[in-house]
C-alpha cells in the first residue's frame, strides 16, 4: 500500500523530483522555498540515483546550468522565489528560444523589489505573459495543495518534454510552507543515455554512430530563419492551448456569483463558499490549474448564469485581466486582493464580495 | 469531525513542533490535516503561531480567522487570539507571565500552569508536550496512543529513548486540567 506522509509543499516537490528520475537540481537559497535545496541535500540522491544537487553561486548561474542540462536532454530543474526568478528571466527566454525542456519552480513572495518573505501571487504577469524578452510562453501550473506540489512536478516535466518548452510551477509561500498529507509516486529510474538519444533526438550528447550534428542555440542572425523559428514556436503554443488547459470547478453549475482564484487563494475561496452557503448565498469556484494556457472558454461558460465574478488574488489585480478577456465584458468582474505578503481571511473575502456586488444577506 | 486550532507563543517554546506532532497524530488516525506556520525571519524570542486543522473531510482553507480552540502561551498571543475563538469555543492559556487574563464569558477558558509544571519536571524541553497534554484532556481530538505513535514517527531513532519522558510530560499536562 502507498504510504501517506505529512510534509511541506517544498519538501514534497524535492521528493517528487528524485522519484521522477531527475538528473539535476541547480538552485540558490531564498525564503520561502529554502526547504527544496535543504530537503535535496538531506536526501542525498547523488548516492542513490546519481542525481546532481548543486547550490550555484547565484540565480543567474543556476538557470544557465539548467539551460545546459536541458540542452543535453537531461531532466533538470531549479527553484527560487520572486526576486530570484526575476534574475532568471534572461535564461528563461534563452531556454524557450532554444526549444529545450526545463522545469522552474517559483514559490512566490511579496514584491516588488526584495519585498517580504510572505505569500504573494503578484508574479502572475511575469509567469504568464513572459518575464523575459521576445515572443515566448511557458506552461504555468498552479498547485493549491501539497499533493499537487508533488504531482505537478511530474506533470510539468512531462509537458516540458512533450512540447520542448520551459514549464513553471507557480506556487506561493502558503503552499510551500504548509504541511499536508501526500502520497509520493513510485520512484522511476533516471533515463539512460540511450533512452535520452531516443526520446530527445535534438539533444547535444555526442555524435554516436556519426549522427548529424545537433545545435542548440537561441541565436539566429538570419531574419528569415528567425521568423520561421518564431512561427514554429507559435505553432507549438497553439498546440499547447488546444491540448493542455486544465482547471477545477466546484459548484459552478448553479451559482449566484462565481469566484475565480488559483493556488492557495482557491483554498481560501473554498472556505468562503462554505461560510456563504451557511448564509444562503450560492457561490461557485473556478480554479485555473494551468495559468498559461488560460481556461478562457471555461470561465465564459461557467459564468454564463452568474450575476458577477469576483477574482481573488494576492495581487493588485493581474489574473483579472484574463478573466475580463474571457467574459468579453458580458459579466460584471470585480477583484479582491491583499498585497505585499498579507493573506486575506475567508470572512474578509466574503465581506468584499457582498460590498462590491451590493448583496444584503 | 473538524477541529480548527491555533497554537501561539514565543519562538523557541515548541509551538511549531507541538502543532506538527498534533498533525502527525491526526495522520495516524487517517484524518485530513493541514499545518500552516506563521513563518518568518524571527528565531528564538519572536512570536510564533501555527494553525492546525484536523478533519474527517477535505480541508478547504489552511488559513483562518476564527478557531474552535486557541492555545496561547504568552501575553501577546493572548491579546491577539482571545477575540478569534468562536463563541462556545475553547481558550487554553498558560498563566506564566500573563498580567491581563482573558475576559470573554462566551467561551470556555482554561488557565493552566504548564510552565510551573515543566519546572517541576526539570526538563524545559518537555514544555510543549505538557501543553499538548492539557489540550488533549480538554479536547480529546486524538488519542494519547496516536500521539506516541506520531512521536515515534517524527523523532529520529537516536531520540526514541526520550519518548517515555514525553509521555510523562503529556500525562502531567493532562493532570493540569481539573
Amino acid at each position: 500500500m502507498e504510504e501517506v506522509r505529512l510534509m511541506k509543499g517544498n519538501e514534497a516537490l524535492a521528493h517528487a523530483a528524485i522519484r521522477y528520475g531527475a538528473d539535476g537540481y541547480f538552485g540558490y537559497p531564498i525564503t520561502p522555498q529554502s526547504e527544496v535545496l535543504e530537503t535535496l541535500e538531506e536526501l542525498r540522491p547523488w548516492e542513490t540515483t546519481g542525481m546532481v544537487v548543486l547550490q550555484a553561486e547565484s540565480e543567474l548561474a543556476a538557470i544557465n546550468m539548467v539551460y545546459g542540462g536541458a540542452a543535453c536532454g537531461k531532466v533538470v530543474f531549479t527553484s527560487s522565489s520572486s526576486p530570484g526568478i526575476s534574475l532568471m528571466q534572461e535564461g528563461l527566454s534563452y531556454i524557450a528560444a532554444s526549444e529545450v525542456p526545463a522545469l522552474i519552480v517559483n514559490v512566490m513572495r511579496g514584491g516588488p523589489g526584495l519585498g517580504t518573505i510572505h505569500p504573494s501571487q503578484a508574479d502572475y504577469f511575469q509567469a504568464t505573459k513572459g518575464g523575459g524578452h521576445g515572443d515566448y510562453h511557458m506552461i504555468v501550473l498552479a498547485p493549491s495543495s501539497v499533493q499537487e506540489m508533488c504531482d505537478f512536478m511530474w506533470l510539468g516535466w512531462d509537458l516540458a518534454f512533450k512540447y520542448r518548452t520551459p514549464a513553471m510551477l507557480l506556487a506561493d509561500g502558503i503552499v510551500g510552507q504548509m504541511m499536508e498529507k501526500v502520497v509520493l509516486p513510485e520512484p522511476r529510474k533516471r533515463r539512460t543515455e540511450d533512452e535520452i538519444r531516443q526520446l530527445c533526438p535534438w539533444a547535444i550528447n555526442g555524435r554516436k554512430n556519426m549522427r548529424p550534428r545537433n545545435v542548440v542555440t537561441s541565436l539566429e542572425l538570419d531574419d528569415e530563419r528567425m521568423e520561421q523559428n518564431n512561427l514554429r514556436f507559435q505553432r507549438t503554443y497553439r498546440e499547447i492551448e488546444k491540448n493542455e488547459i486544465r482547471y477545477e470547478e466546484i459548484n459552478t453549475d448553479d451559482c449566484d456569483y462565481l469566484l475565480v482564484a488559483f493556488g492557495s487563494m482557491a483554498r481560501i475561496c473554498q472556505k468562503v463558499m462554505e461560510i456563504a452557503q451557511e448564509e444562503g448565498l450560492k457561490l461557485g469556484l473556478l480554479r485555473p490549474i494551468t495559468l498559461w494556457p488560460f481556461p478562457y472558454e471555461q470561465i465564459k461558460k461557467s459564468s454564463r448564469n452568474a450575476k458577477g465574478i469576483l477574482v481573488v488574488e494576492l495581487s493588485a489585480g493581474q489574473m483579472i485581466e484574463d478573466v475580463k478577456l474571457a467574459v468579453e465584458c458580458k459579466v460584471d468582474v470585480k477583484h479582491y486582493g491583499r498585497l505585499g505578503g498579507i493573506v486575506p481571511t475567508p470572512e474578509e473575502v466574503l465581506d468584499s464580495l457582498k460590498e462590491q456586488f451590493s448583496i444584503n444577506k | 469531525m473538524k477541529e480548527e486550532i491555533v497554537i501561539a507563543g514565543f519562538g523557541g517554546q515548541g509551538v511549531l513542533s507541538m502543532g506538527k506532532i498534533l498533525a502527525y497524530s491526526g495522520l495516524m488516525e487517517d484524518k485530513e490535516v493541514t499545518w500552516m506556520p506563521s513563518y518568518g525571519p524571527e528565531q528564538r524570542g519572536g512570536t510564533a503561531n501555527v494553525t492546525v486543522i484536523l478533519s474527517d473531510e477535505r480541508i478547504s482553507s489552511p488559513i483562518l480567522n476564527t478557531y474552535d480552540t486557541a492555545v496561547v502561551l504568552n501575553q501577546q498571543s493572548l491579546d491577539k487570539f482571545e477575540s478569534k475563538v468562536k463563541p462556545g469555543g475553547v481558550l487554553i492559556y498558560d498563566n506564566y507571565g500573563i498580567h491581563n487574563p482573558p475576559t470573554r464569558n462566551d467561551i470556555n477558558i482554561y488557565k493552566i500552569e504548564a510552565m510551573e509544571a515543566t519546572f517541576d519536571l526539570k526538563n524545559a524541553k518537555a514544555y510543549n508536550m505538557v501543553v499538548l497534554g492539557a489540550l488533549l484532556k480538554v479536547k480529546p481530538i486524538v488519542t494519547l496512543e496516536s500521539v506516541l505513535k506520531a512521536l515515534k514517527k517524527t523523532l529520529p531513532e537516536r531520540h526514541h529513548h526520550l519518548i517515555p519522558m514525553n509521555e510523562q510530560a503529556l500525562k502531567v499536562g493532562m493532570d493540569l486540567i481539573k
